[in-house]
């Protein structure tokens, strides 16, 4: 342990996502050692980013105004839907230039184990989407895992009655990743090959 | 393959209950990376043959080949899917100590994922029978024929506080007075009748796994928390 303002920050590091009690305490000795200017720089970037960054209205993804970028672009297919889990799936669908509809992003995965279900995401946002019925294919990108494919088991069902193209990345994923992991070709094939989903 | 939970940058920490060994929590590294060999091999619900390499504070798992899928079976069908959470968080939290040997309910547990996977039986049906089993390995088998308190073989009311079916005289203030057909569902989960168990009105199976779900919860301190999100069909 140490003295009370140092405790305090290894505290707050550890609570990162994958930030272990070793790491904290090597990153706050790290800033401790740093130059004033730099870590100041840094702790405004932690405020701003709480300040300034928001969650699309639309498509729920980061978004630096009301609407995200991908929302706002009038270029993109409006009768197509990707449903990805996190922001960072966006982002790594994006770098594949295969897909050029809109997104949806859940919030997460169905994992009743962690208290998660459908309620606790986006799903009514999509609902609510789907309901003019212009959206004519709903590209289901979860992550090829467990809770990813009950996720889309979920929203197949759902989505049924609507009668729209409900389709899964497959081809070349393989089960148990995360999406974010997939290198730009597999997941751009992924994406030419997707399968209909049928319930 | 119990629960697993990100860990770093593309680890996962991974409880599985073991045949021999009880409850064991290891290290799956780099696992959800794309590129990882174990990929579906460590996911929930699967019956994987495992090798791990005794760690200092986690042992990692360095060998694991797939027994039975379950998952893929159970992720293609929300209603089953749900069960079958319920099903690990249960078998999770009755095997208190890790490594502490549960052959029984290892057993249980692989049954009765099976069992949901073939899908002759409602999939509530089938968490039911197993909530009611594993319940009994535990020790806290309700009482279903005869009084909970005083052993008087006719039966008015179900009191959870008295560990099961109770007579008219020690019925407690609140308890749930349940049809006899709910009860005798319960007689034929607990006992794996199953053609009993399948010719049960719906009434009935959703008072049973009302009376069950309330039952479980009273002795498991926090409550299943994937209870809230399993599906009737
Ligand atoms: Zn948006
Ligand atoms: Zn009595």
């Amino acid at each position: 342990m140490y003295e009370g303002v140092v405790q305090n920050l290894i505290d707050e590091l550890g609570m990162l996502p994958g930030v272990g009690p070793k790491s904290a305490q090597r990153i706050a000795f790290h800033l401790l050692a740093a130059d004033p200017a730099d870590v100041k720089r840094l702790a405004h970037a932690l405020l701003e980013v709480k300040e300034k960054v928001r969650f699309c209205r639309v498509c729920g993804n980061v978004a630096a105004e009301e609407e995200c970028r991908i929302c706002r672009d009038a270029r993109r297919d409006d009768h197509v839907i990707c449903v990805v889990e996190e922001s960072k799936d966006v982002v790594a669908i994006e770098k594949t230039r295969e897909f050029r509809g809109r997104y949806h992003v859940l919030g997460g995965a169905i994992s009743p184990i962690d208290g998660i279900g459908p309620d606790d995401l986006r799903i009514r946002e999509l609902m609510t989407r789907l309901a003019d019925g212009r959206v004519t294919e709903l590209i289901i990108a979860t992550d090829p895992n467990l809770e990813g494919e009950a996720t889309a088991t979920y929203l197949a069902r759902l989505v049924k009655p609507m009668g729209l193209k409900v389709t899964r990345l497959a081809s070349g994923l393989p089960v148990g990743g995360d999406l974010e992991y997939a290198d730009e070709v597999t997941l751009g094939r992924a994406f030419e090959g997707r399968r209909l989903l049928d319930v | 393959m119990l629960r697993t939970q990100k860990l770093g940058e593309a680890d996962r920490i991974i409880t599985i209950l073991t045949k021999r060994t009880g409850k064991v929590r290891g290290v799956a590294k780099g696992v959800r990376r794309t590129t990882s060999k174990f990929g579906a091999r460590l996911e929930p619900f699967t019956h994987v043959d495992l090798q791990l390499h005794t760690g200092r504070t986690l042992d990692v798992i360095t060998q694991a080949e797939t027994l039975r899928p379950y998952g893929e079976a159970l992720a293609a069908d929300y209603p089953k899917y749900t069960a079958g959470s319920a099903m690990l968080e249960t078998a999770d939290r009755l095997t208190l100590g890790e490594k502490e040997p549960a052959l029984r309910q290892f057993l249980l547990l692989v049954g009765g994922l099976r069992t949901l996977v073939e899908g002759e039986h409602e999939a509530r049906l089938v968490l039911d029978a197993y909530f009611l089993r594993s319940l009994a390995v535990a020790g806290w088998a309700p009482a279903l024929e005869s009084c909970a308190r005083c052993s008087a073989t006719s039966v008015r009311a179900f009191a959870i506080v008295a560990g099961g079916v109770v007579c008219a005289a020690c019925r407690p203030a609140g308890a749930a007075v349940p049809a006899p057909e709910t009860i005798a569902l319960m007689i034929a989960l607990l006992r794996g009748d199953w053609p009993a168990a399948d010719a049960s009105e719906s009434r009935h199976r959703a008072e049973c796994s009302g009376l069950v779900a309330a039952y479980l919860q009273w002795h498991l301190e926090h409550g299943i928390r994937s209870l809230r999100h399993v599906e009737r069909v």
